[in-house]
């Protein structure tokens, strides 16, 4: 089953601009955005507005999502890879009453996907956006919490703290102990935030065949990755980059390959690992549900 | 600010999109995907109406993406004639006379000053730096250079027609200052193409 807000149920608010930022807001936020993809994994300083929700909610996402969208975009918005939790929802309706766009849940039919904390498990394709909602872009912050020396740690390619971050991990607890938001180098050169998604993802960033572009409203920073471009997980030689692994497949759609979250069903310590991708996860139980039921069976 | 007076005649002056808003979106992404794509040619359809001396894509690209938060610099032809009038009128942009000084420019390619002559930004804001908006002759993604870089899977092809034969050396010095560098948008008839400062360029 596919949740999807029937036709016309959203009608376009004609006292808003289309995408609600006004004209000049978007064409401060699209300059950033083209030097941004000039600069892969630097941070642009942009003018953040205020938005009708808090800060933390996607804000930096939704005013990029706003300033590229047009009206022959179908949109998809995720979060923490699910079309139907809050964020989700209110974010597409957000869209759907100020431009009127069309929306969906599928991955494969959409052109510009909004997302928090996940990259859809769908290989994307040439021309499709992804708009990650960042809280923290500088990668640097916790270790050093002056911006005006975290930009010229950025500036000189000084990533030695990072490393040695990295390091006391595994001095103490024998492996890097990072789970999400683990630090990226870009085209070699940058080191960058890849929002709080799982790890697991990481590998999804290199060479993707779609552009993604990072918004942190209240940091007011913007930053992309272009299409085609190397993305690296920092690591050591005797230390590389691990992805995370579980012991079974989706209790749903049986996937061996997915992202899995732990939800527990009873107050007894009962639990099922099901794939955080809700889209990838129906998609597939519509493909194959008899062939899993008979595995489990 | 008051030493720019504007001199115009309405009557003369081209008019803008017929809808701003989506022309201007429409516009951005074309100069999206291209950056995103370098050397991938990208059509800009628009209804504005251009000054004479101006290609379709250059002044769609400049009337989407300024306002009076923008410096530019026009190269000697383009400021003499009708088209510094109608870039302001319409977007109120500020014209600067040095190329250092301004974030856009917008040149004939025959008229284009040498790359470092631009605002190249610095280590620590290298987006503080121009985007060339410049008018070839005509563009091709089936032969001429190869590109490489960011956005470009293996190698992109691109011919461009217009070029002054200094352009090359000075692209490499623009692309071995990365991070930062200019970044150009060229335009013939209603296409445009783009290279990013990260784009390599073999002969």
């Amino acid at each position: 089953m596919r949740m999807c807000d029937p036709p016309g149920s959203l009608e376009r608010d004609p006292n808003v601009n289309f995408a609600y930022l006004d004209e000049r807001t978007k064409r401060m936020i699209r300059r950033a955005l083209l030097k941004a993809v000039c600069i892969p994994g630097h941070q642009v300083a942009f003018g953040s507005r205020e938005m009708p929700l808090p800060y933390g909610w996607g804000t930096g996402g939704i005013q990029v999502t706003a300033s590229i969208l047009g009206p022959r975009d179908v949109l998809k918005v995720i979060d923490q890879g699910s079309d139907d939790t809050v964020n989700a929802v209110n974010i597409r309706r957000f869209f759907q009453r100020t431009a009127g766009v069309a929306v969906t849940t599928d991955t494969t039919r959409a052109d510009i996907i909004q997302t928090r904390h996940r990259i859809p498990e769908t290989p994307l394709r040439e021309g499709q956006i992804l708009v990650f909602q960042v809280p923290a872009p500088e990668p640097m912050q916790r270790l050093e919490p002056r911006q005006s020396e975290t930009r010229k740690m950025h500036g000189l390619a000084e990533y030695g703290l990072m490393h040695v971050k990295l390091y006391e991990d595994i001095a103490h607890y024998g492996h890097i102990a990072t789970t999400y938001d683990y630090p990226v180098l870009v085209n070699n050169r940058y080191v960058m935030s890849p929002s709080p998604i799982p790890k697991f993802d990481n590998p999804k960033l290199n060479m993707s065949p779609a552009l993604q572009l990072f918004g942190a409203g209240r940091e007011k920073r913007i930053y992309a990755v272009p299409p085609y471009t190397a993305v690296t997980s920092l690591a050591f030689d005797d230390h590389p980059f691990e992805v995370q692994r579980w012991e079974s497949g989706c209790a749903l759609c049986g996937s061996r390959a997915s992202f899995l979250d732990e939800v527990l069903t009873d107050d007894h310590g009962g639990r099922m690992f099901v794939c955080s991708d809700s889209d990838y996860c129906t998609s597939r139980q519509g493909a194959d549900v008899r062939s899993v039921i008979s595995d489990g069976g | 600010m008051s030493e720019q007076t504007l001199d115009l005649n309405l009557q003369e002056v081209g008019a803008a999109f017929s809808d701003p808003v989506l022309s201007s979106q429409a516009v951005f992404r074309a100069a999206l995907a291209a950056l995103s794509r370098p050397g991938r040619i990208q059509s800009v359809p628009h209804d504005a109406q251009q000054p004479p001396g101006a290609t379709p894509a250059a002044a769609a690209l400049l009337l989407a993406l300024l306002d009076p938060d923008c410096t530019v610099w026009l190269a000697p032809r383009l400021a003499g004639g009708a088209v510094s009038a109608w870039l302001r009128f319409h977007t109120g942009c500020r014209i600067v006379s040095q190329p250092a000084a301004a974030r856009f420019a917008w040149s004939d390619a025959d008229q284009l000053p040498l790359l470092q002559q631009f605002a190249l930004g610095s280590e620590f804001e290298p987006e503080i730096s121009t985007t060339c908006v410049v008018q070839v002759k005509a563009l091709d993604e089936r032969c001429g250079w190869r590109l490489s870089g960011p956005g470009i899977p293996g190698r992109q092809r691109l011919a461009v027609a217009g070029l002054g034969a200094g352009f090359l050396a000075q692209w490499q010095a623009n692309h071995n200052l990365f991070p930062r560098g200019i970044d150009v948008l060229l335009c013939a008839g209603q296409f445009l193409a783009a290279l990013a400062r990260t784009t390599a360029i073999e002969a």
